[in-house]
């Protein structure tokens, strides 16, 4: 299968988007997927947000690190075999150049005191971006108006933030939940 | 020998940390301090500080580290490659049965119970590390608060709610600002 021209605009478009905001996205895996959920949903509309949500569901709940996972994710979507490799290839190169360095001189870098005040700047900045993205996320949940979805967000919420609930457990319980409606929704079904 | 050494070790740490980077930190610890001695415990607490302060994955991280001093270049390859390996397999066949079965009504159903999950982890973590910015990991108290990282996060959040500006811009504006302010503060 010979890739087309757009095909291969895409793939470097993908690999290099990859590569930028693993560059800069300090801090944990959700960060990069709010990052990448402003580049593919909103910026480049490869993505709908409903597939983002599922993405990162799965991404969260499977082994390795979510940034990787989601990568792979996204990557399958948008470019089948290539588009995973091109991905995760972006994905992975920013952290292993700026590691390569560091493990040089890290005991300098780790305590000048310039890099620290920057650093602590910047995870305001996080804060921000991150709780921006969960503003439109979930607006859109309060807008679908179903008041099972805002009691599983709400006790989501509450058992992760003061609990530290395990994050793998809430997933499963979410989806535990999903099928149970499924279930009663079917035999509603047939009995009327 | 080494290379294989690092790509099982590595590949142990891709396989069984879920959930991010949090979960993997003690597998890694199990691993590279305890089993093989590559780092002292100094150094891995060293190695976290860098990882929170970088870019990327922890594992990932951890994987060039550990490989690039351990073993040189091909050292960091073998172990990242070890560290994605399992993802790479698992991940991708979930990819697969996800984007031809998504339509499926039980499917349906369980993703529209995750994703206002999702949301709710997103602002939990959102929110974890507003409360390190603003009060810098003591207890949450008005004589604590932390003005400039409260105030830098104020100022980034109205800008990306209200002007939509690039969030990456958002952030080194924060640093060059956290920088600044940290320096006139003294």
């Amino acid at each position: 299968m010979e890739p087309s021209p757009e095909k291969g605009k895409n793939l470097l478009k993908l690999f290099f988007s990859m590569l930028y905001i693993s560059a800069f996205t300090f801090g944990g895996g959700f960060v990069i997927i709010t990052f990448m959920k402003r580049k593919f949903v909103d910026e480049l509309h490869w993505i709908d947000e409903q597939e983002m949500l599922d993405l990162t569901a799965l991404a969260q709940s499977s082994p390795g690190a979510i940034a990787v996972n989601a990568a792979i994710l996204v990557g399958w979507h948008v470019g089948g075999f290539w588009g995973m490799a091109a991905a995760v290839l972006g994905t992975i190169l920013p952290p292993m150049a700026i590691l390569s360095v560091i493990s040089f001189f890290y005991a300098a870098f780790a305590s000048n005191p310039y890099v620290a005040l920057t650093l602590k700047g910047m995870q305001a900045g996080v804060a921000a971006v991150i709780l921006d993205v969960v503003c439109s996320l979930g607006s859109n949940v309060l807008r679908q108006n179903s008041s099972i979805h805002l009691i599983i967000m709400a006790a989501a919420f509450v058992a992760t933030f003061f609990f530290k609930v395990n994050v793998i457990y809430i997933i499963l319980a979410a989806g535990a939940i999903g099928i149970v409606l499924a279930l009663t929704d079917r035999r509603k079904g047939e009995t009327a | 020998m080494i290379y294989l050494e690092l790509l099982l070790s590595f590949l142990q740490i891709g396989l069984f940390s879920i959930g991010g980077g949090y979960a993997a930190m003690p597998l890694i610890q199990a691993q590279v301090v305890e089993q093989h001695g590559w780092l002292t415990m100094n150094e891995f607490i060293d190695l976290i500080t860098i990882a929170e302060m970088t870019p990327g994955p922890i594992a990932i991280n951890s994987a060039t580290f550990v490989g690039i001093r351990i073993a040189g270049p091909l050292g960091a390859i073998v172990a990242t490659l070890g560290c994605i390996l399992p993802s790479l397999l698992i991940v991708s066949c979930l990819a697969v049965i996800y984007f031809r079965y998504k339509n499926l009504s039980v499917l349906q159903n369980m993703l529209g119970a995750l994703r206002p999950a999702v949301v709710a982890l997103i602002a939990s973590a959102g929110l974890s590390i507003l409360m390190k910015v603003a009060f810098q990991g003591a207890a949450p108290a008005v004589e604590s608060l932390n003005w400039i990282g409260v105030g830098l996060f104020a100022m980034g959040f109205f800008i990306l709610r209200k002007f939509k500006w690039n969030p990456i811009l958002v952030m080194v504006l924060c640093g060059a600002g956290g920088l600044l302010l940290g320096l006139a503060a003294g």
